[in-house]
């Protein structure tokens, strides 16, 4: 069998400098590269730590999160994601996924949730979460959003949610609604899912975690909704902070129906 | 030994389709860091894909591949049940081999 | 009665009161604030003051979320008194450089809590913005500028035949709201976002009649 020798190929950058690409539209050719990067997706590596980071004893108490309940059960993973935001007796709050994780790792594990929740997103525990977000999404992959709504408290934070989204602020007068509160508007050349209506809301909401190729970084929930803020110039959102559940549970619940797709991948 | 390798290997017709994902840094040696120092380059060099141990490609990477690379390729003549293996080396003499079996 | 709503620490829960008598329709708008308020810290330059929303802003809000438009009263008292705090160029002068109005366009930086304090910002106006012909990369939030002069006949920005155009974008850039209350622009001089020079700089992109934008 004859050898090949393939030089610096399979570069995921830099295949726009071919001379077919200049004949299409910048529409055409930006759906194109967006294809070509479906099949491959890096969060799949992230997706690979994250079973094993669910699995391995760790921690002070030397456990694993298998008996971490996220909603509908402990150790129950398929499914979870799609019910979530949702309300948890055992902590009388409605939690998203980060800040779950946050409470199993705590109550199993024995890792401080404070000291998590302020340390950096990639960094220390926090790049462990994304791991964890990535795989616990996976398993929820093609299922469709269906928020439970039954409790008043599910129902206050929808309410709440939705006033957050609406409000503007900031020295620069941004609501979530000013850049996501439209149909079929963009921000320089990046679409802007219009996250009032559900198909807007699902696959806005739905395609988060995903893995950023610009940045090469697993990105979270938390973590967009905190670059959000950072760049509607309000202050920093606590991580995983009700504000930021709130907005989770208002999307979550208008995407009804759809289909997740994370872990996703991004520009 | 760096992290695991994602290898999907699936038949096609005659042949067998191989997707591979690798984990790797990939810097260049040409970006700054926050006070203006050159990060030193630190990437994949060698590419080596075997066939039930044999090779049946190499490939010669440089600063251009971008992290955390995906691979495809085809290899003729590969059956179900048969065994591709992937291995790369870096600029720091770091290797990995991780194997996967053709569905 | 309707029994108070109490709140813990931050990142804790809250708790909503368990009575048998339902209350009246909780107060939303009074949690969200309260929700707000624990959920956020100051972080660089960003400090928790900047969630407090002025008159037009609670008021927009509130109407984007009863998804009605604002009354006509309400707006136009809203726009009167957003114009007052337009400051016209104190020498009279309105149009600066182009080529650095260009730059501002261009300049999405400021404000953000991983800016420097003091550091002048951009007026990232290509974000929602199509202006110049060259630059592909434009939003559609906003409506094309692109010919901003040349459609609306300003042939000479220093002439009494232009004087009305030049006034009401200055007006527009320094607070957008004076025009539309609820507009999604932001009040680029009356924030403190651009200072008087930049926007000179950004009026001279859309009025000079050499500027790329109207050519």
């Amino acid at each position: 069998m004859r050898m090949t020798k393939i030089l610096a190929m399979a570069a995921l950058v830099g295949l726009a400098a071919s001379a077919a690409w200049a004949q299409k539209t910048t529409e055409e050719g930006i759906a194109e590269y967006r294809a070509m990067l479906q099949d491959g997706n890096p969060a799949e590596l992230f997706e690979a730590k994250g079973e094993d980071l669910w699995k391995k004893p760790r921690g002070p108490k030397n456990a694993s999160l298998e008996k971490c309940d996220l909603g509908k059960g402990a150790g129950v993973v398929k499914g979870a994601f799609v019910e979530l935001p949702r309300y948890f007796p055992d902590t009388k709050r409605v939690q998203d996924l980060e800040s779950r994780l946050l409470t199993c790792m705590e109550t199993l594990q024995g890792f401080n949730a404070a000291e998590i929740a302020n340390t950096p997103f990639g960094k220390g525990e926090q790049a462990n979460l994304e791991g964890l977000v990535a795989w616990i999404s996976s398993e929820s992959r093609g299922m469709k959003f269906n928020l439970p709504q039954s409790r008043t408290e599910e129902k206050t934070m929808y309410e709440v949610g939705k006033r957050l989204f609406f409000a503007r602020a900031g020295t620069h007068d941004f609501a979530c609604a000013s850049c996501h509160g439209t149909d079929n508007k963009r921000i320089r050349l990046q679409d802007l899912p219009n996250l009032t209506k559900p198909s807007g809301a699902a696959s806005g909401f739905g395609s988060w975690p995903a893995y950023r190729v610009s940045s090469g970084e697993l990105w979270g929930m938390q973590r967009r909704l905190n670059d959000c803020y950072r760049q509607q110039r309000f202050p920093y959102p606590r991580f995983g902070s009700d504000a930021t559940i709130a907005l989770a549970v208002y999307m979550g619940v208008t995407g009804k129906g759809g289909e997740s797709v994370a872990p996703a991948i991004k520009r | 030994m760096g992290d695991p390798m994602r290898i999907r290997a699936q038949v096609a017709g005659a042949n067998a389709v191989v997707r591979v994902l690798m984990a790797h840094e990939m810097e260049s040696g040409q970006r700054k860091d926050s006070a203006g120092k050159m990060i030193p380059a630190w990437h994949i060099q060698d590419v080596t894909a075997t066939l039930n141990g044999k090779t049946v490609m190499t490939a010669e990477w440089g600063p251009a591949v971008s992290k955390n690379p995906f691979l495809q390729f085809t290899v003729k003549g590969a059956k179900a049940g048969d065994k591709i293996g992937i291995s790369w080396k870096d600029t720091k003499g770091d290797s990995r081999t991780d194997e996967a079996t053709v569905s | 009665m309707r029994k108070p709503m109490k709140f813990l620490l931050p990142a804790a829960a809250f708790l909503l009161a368990g009575c048998a008598s339902a209350p009246a329709a909780p107060d939303y708008d009074q949690l969200t604030v309260a929700i707000m308020k624990a959920s956020f810290r100051d972080q660089g330059i960003a400090r928790t003051d900047r969630l407090a929303q002025d008159d037009t802003n609670r008021a927009c809000s509130a109407a984007d979320v009863a998804g009605k438009p604002l009354d006509e009263a309400t707006a136009r008292a809203l726009e009167a008194a957003n114009l007052k705090t337009v400051k016209m160029p104190l020498d009279g002068k309105f149009l600066g450089d182009w080529k650095e109005g260009e730059k501002i366009a261009q300049d999405g930086r400021g404000m953000t809590w991983n800016d420097k304090a003091g550091a002048l910002s951009g007026g990232n106006c290509y974000n929602c913005h199509q202006i110049s012909k060259q630059e592909l990369s434009f939003g559609t939030i906003g409506p094309s500028l692109y010919h901003y002069g040349k459609t609306r006949g300003v042939t000479d920005p220093d002439s009494p035949a232009a004087r009305a155009v030049v006034e009401y974008t200055w007006r527009k850039i320094w607070n957008a709201k004076s025009y539309n209350a609820c507009s999604d622009m932001p009040r680029f001089g009356h924030a403190g976002i651009l200072n008087e020079q930049q926007i000179r700089d950004v009026m001279a992109l859309l009025l000079d009649p050499k500027s790329p934008v109207n050519q």
